[in-house]
């Protein structure tokens, strides 16, 4: 079977985000206000073969850890769904 | 015969040609090893330059560390062998797991290229073995993600070890202890962000960075 998978990257706290802090400067200046906690991650999105759900997360998790992150300067979520039926599929 | 000093080159690195002059003004034989290849040629010390291997995309040295001769220097650092990353080689050593903690962007959002005070807080590495320690050297820094960062465990350890083996005088990237340079257990591998290849001659503005290049060869 095969499975979308979306990873979604962020910093951990105390990360220095200058991308989010330079955001949220320049938000008041474009009439924006009262916007805070800018932060910048990014999103890796890929389709994976495995048997089942279960197996498919397990893979997609230990890739994650192993190559998608550092762990020591980022956290990450990831969501499996069956092929073609993600929201974000065909997006 | 001259130490032989291996200088690995991934695409996307751009400091090569600076590691090897500043072997060879020094007395030794700089030689270019591509990433590709899995073994070291025999060289008696290996430099992981700086420059931007695989473009950095994902993070600097993210994709570098999966490189064939990776693993020859993996090996080659356990046996004892003295390796040193420079700038984006730093970041390739700790992403592979050869040091320990990150690099981060910089604290105050701007890339750096500028001379730095070093101080040389250990003697005992193959990057300072030739340093007195207390000494300060002017190497010239020039990164985007050289805030090193890792967490209070590591650092206990770090500074428990004497492992921090460079710090910066006036720290200024925001780096956790004004940490510059790092070393491993063994105190054979060490990474920093500055550039001593580019400080071993008064034409350059510095010949500072001379003393850490000697050292390696030392270290051979």
């Amino acid at each position: 079977m095969k499975f979308d998978v979306l990873v979604d990257v962020r910093l951990r706290g105390g990360i220095a985000d200058p991308a989010g802090a330079t955001i949220e400067r320049a938000l008041p200046a474009l009439g924006y206000d009262g916007v805070a906690g800018v932060t910048v991650g990014k999103t890796v999105r890929f389709t994976i073969e495995a048997a089942d759900e279960a197996e498919a997360s397990s893979r997609s998790e230990d890739l994650c850890a192993s190559f998608l992150t550092n762990p020591v300067i980022e956290d990450a979520t990831v969501t499996v769904n069956p092929a073609g039926e993600s929201a974000e599929a065909g997006a | 015969m001259a130490t032989s000093v291996g200088v690995v080159v991934f695409p996307g690195t751009n400091c090569e040609m600076d590691a090897v002059a500043a072997v060879e003004r020094l007395g030794g034989d700089g030689r270019l090893l591509w990433h590709g290849d899995e073994d070291l040629a025999g060289v008696d010390a290996v430099i992981v330059p700086g420059g931007f291997a695989h473009g950095d995309y994902l993070r600097p040295g993210a994709i570098a560390r999966f490189s064939p001769m990776m693993g020859a220097i993996a090996r080659f650092a356990a046996d004892g062998g003295p390796v040193v990353g420079i700038c984006n080689g730093f970041q390739v050593l700790t992403e592979a797991g050869l040091l320990p903690g990150a690099l981060q962007k910089n604290q105050g959002l701007k890339f750096l290229c500028q001379p730095s005070m070093l101080r040389v807080e250990s003697s005992d590495s193959s990057l300072t073995c030739r340093a007195t320690v207390g000494s300060e050297l002017s190497v010239p820094i020039n990164h985007f993600e050289g805030n090193y960062t890792c967490d209070a465990e590591t650092l206990a350890r770090l500074r428990d070890e004497d492992r921090i083996v460079l710090r910066y005088v006036d720290n200024p990237n925001g780096s956790v202890d004004d940490i510059a340079g790092v070393c491993n257990e063994g105190r054979n591998v060490v990474g920093l962000m500055p550039h001593p290849e580019r400080a071993c001659d008064e034409l350059l503005g510095s010949a500072d960075g001379a003393v850490l290049v000697g050292s390696l060869l030392d270290a051979a």
